[in-house]
């Protein structure tokens, strides 16, 4: 055996990181999985004009359909002692028409889930962006600088901690949610999806904020940070080019961890009715009208919440994958 | 010590004086939240708000308001709701309070048990199927949104499997105080404790795992294990006592955090009608009175769990507690 190889190229981190992920069977399974939810769901009004011929935001408690050459009623007669009210049709387990079922209201549960799961999808995965860049700033800005800075920032992080997040993101919601929110001359509607986002990026900053001010106060007082301060490089280029860069990692570990804990609060929201609005759908709400059904008709929640556990497990599977990729250590922790 | 005591007690009070005006700053200041409106109800003509403005205070300055909510809420304490008129604030919620707390102590002696003995298997079984098993079933319990866990479980015990031996027993959704009747006390809880548990027995059990398996490559583990002493003792003595660190930490944290309403939707799903329930519909109605009660309350937990968390921690680490 030769002791070294003088034609091997070395790679760089970021080649080193992204064939420890792609040899890590579980995160890509995860990601494939993702990928499905995530294909299926921007597919949506496919499957609900081309084959289930269903508009999933008109209630139609008349309507009858066609299933396995039977005409049923979406709306059945009750079967309790007292027949009163209607019991959505139960899942016909077909493609084309009701394949879950129907809701209260005689929509069909399988075109809701798909289009649901895109205001799910988009409402955690914009909160997570905004979360990060909120998180990064304060982190950054709180571990550089130091001193008055850091010590009023992780105070107002403490204050925030210290309401538990649900509870905080339910009173900022119900507090915009009545009225809509009105900033100067603008004022966002309360069916308006930037609430939510607002609203589950902010509450959980401190807890994206803190590895991130850990992360940079490591960096500030290792040795090429004092290295090029020792040769006089100013501040702002240290913060761009020997800070930020080495942070990413960490930013990018987070991504999939804090989006999973979004889609669970913007559930929780949706559940609560302060979150996504009808006649729009989200996962969370679904399960809401299913709540009602749950001792009659619990596909109605039951599959929602399938959804919501798939995809939160895949994004915890992919996390967990890419923080042993990028190899950094667990400095935060799940809250929620 | 004595002025690190104090200093603390400094850091303690700053924070709970923090968190009041930041509550009242959301729900006075915030645009769009006019509790008039919300009291005068909608289309109230303007005589009716100008009245109510100036019986409930809103027309003096913001300090002053909020001057006269804390004096009301922790001196006299006869704060009362905007809602449900004359409804004093503080003795509903110590009347909520035991319902949380009966939830979170169960709950939390179902996940400190089950955690601990899942990250020890694991730890003890480390690559083998079981040890993966558990993680993969740990991931799964932290994916799991606790509202949908706590309806389906209330469809299997209360509706489609109650007839059956296993769930015959299960009472029906509500709460029943310990004084009253222990046993059905213990029956009504015992579906959610377990249901509340879930997501922590997931995160705690991976976060032991992980811990204790670091530990394995410190010094004073291959130490215990030179000296000879057996597998299971340097697991437990050695290996599970400096892992509780991390372990009673996040322990306290999440503990206050229940108590003080973050279980909110387990109650919600369960009926049972604690702390944070009472919050929601404070929260719901507006009511600022109580909710300004109930966060204070919450507060208060959170923030002397810190306080405890930071004493243990001193009393489990030698390295920080040598150090003085």
């Amino acid at each position: 055996m030769s002791a070294t190889h003088p034609a091997t190229r070395r790679s760089g981190p970021w080649t080193t990181a992204m064939t420890t992920l792609l040899r890590d069977r579980a995160a890509m399974i995860a990601l494939a999985g993702l990928l499905l939810i995530i294909a299926a769901c921007v597919l949506a009004p496919v499957y609900a004009e081309d084959i289930a011929h269903t508009d999933p935001f008109q209630s139609d408690v008349a309507a009858t359909v066609m299933v396995h050459g039977q005409e049923l009623a979406v709306m059945q007669p009750n079967d309790n002692p007292l027949h009163l009210g209607l019991t959505p049709l139960a899942p016909t387990w077909h493609p084309s028409a009701y394949l879950l079922g129907a809701d209260s209201q005689g929509r069909d549960v399988m075109a809701r889930l798909l289009y649901g799961g895109r205001n799910s999808l988009l409402i955690s995965a914009a909160a997570t962006v905004l979360c990060i860049l909120m998180a990064a700033f304060v982190g950054i800005v709180s571990g550089f600088f130091g001193g008055v800075v850091d010590a009023a920032l992780s105070r107002l992080m403490d204050i925030m901690w210290a309401i538990p997040v649900y509870l905080f993101a339910i009173s900022l919601s119900i507090v915009t949610i009545s009225q809509g929110l009105r900033i100067g001359p603008f004022t966002i509607r309360s069916d308006n999806l930037l609430l939510p986002i607002g609203i589950i990026a902010l509450v959980y900053v401190p807890y994206a904020a803190r590895p991130i001010r850990g992360r940079v106060l490591t960096l500030r007082r290792s040795e090429f940070v004092l290295a090029a301060r020792g040769l006089g490089v100013p501040r702002g280029r240290i913060l761009l080019r020997d800070i930020l860069p080495n942070v990413s990692s960490t930013l990018i570990v987070l991504a999939p961890l804090l989006m999973a804990l979004a889609m669970l609060a913007e559930s929780a929201l949706s559940f609560l009715s302060i979150g996504v609005q009808a006649p729009a759908a989200s996962w969370g709400t679904i399960i809401q009208d299913g709540q009602g059904l749950i001792y009659t008709r619990p596909m109605v929640a039951i599959a929602p919440g399938l959804a919501i556990v798939l995809t939160v497990l895949a994004l915890n599977i992919l996390g967990d994958g890419l923080r042993d990729a990028l190899d950094v250590r667990e400095t935060s922790r799940r809250r929620g | 010590m004595a002025m690190a005591l104090l200093r603390r007690l400094g850091q303690t009070v700053l924070v709970l004086f923090g968190i009041s005006v930041l509550v009242f700053l959301v729900f006075f200041a915030t645009p769009g939240a006019d509790p008039t409106a919300r009291i005068a109800g909608r289309n109230a003509s303007p005589e009716t708000m100008a009245l109510i403005r100036h019986q409930y205070g809103f027309d003096r300055p913001l300090p002053v308001q909020y001057e006269r909510m804390m004096v009301s809420l922790f001196v006299t304490r006869d704060l009362t709701s905007f809602v449900d008129h004359g409804e004093r604030v503080v003795p509903e919620v110590f009347r909520a309070a035991p319902v949380t707390l009966s939830l979170v102590f169960g709950a939390a002696i179902v996940w400190v048990l089950a955690s601990i003995g899942m990250g020890t298997l694991a730890t003890a079984l480390r690559g083998s199927l079981v040890d993966r098993g558990l993680m993969i079933l740990g991931l799964i319990g932290i994916s799991m949104p606790v509202f949908w866990l706590g309806e389906v479980i209330n469809l299997v015990t209360q509706s489609r499997m109650h007839d059956s031996w296993m769930f015959s027993w299960v009472p029906g959704l509500g709460y029943v105080p310990l004084t009253q009747d222990p046993v059905g006390w213990f029956k009504v809880l015992v579906i959610p404790w377990i249901t509340l548990a879930i997501l922590f027995i997931g995160i705690y059990g991976r976060v032991l795992r992980a811990d204790l398996v670091a530990a394995y490559s410190e010094d004073f583990m291959r130490t215990a294990q030179a000296k000879g002493l057996s597998a299971s003792r340097v697991l437990f003595r050695h290996g599970l006592r400096t892992s509780m660190i991390t372990f009673v930490s996040l322990f306290g944290l999440d503990f206050a955090q229940l108590v003080g309403g973050g279980a909110l939707l387990t109650e919600v799903v369960f009926g049972l009608q604690g702390v944070g329930r009472l919050t929601y519909q404070a929260l719901s109605n507006l009511d600022l009175p109580l909710i300004m009660a109930t966060v204070m309350y919450s507060a208060v937990f959170v923030v002397l769990a810190n306080a405890l968390v930071d004493i243990l921690y001193v009393l489990l680490d030698p390295r920080v507690r040598d150090a003085g």
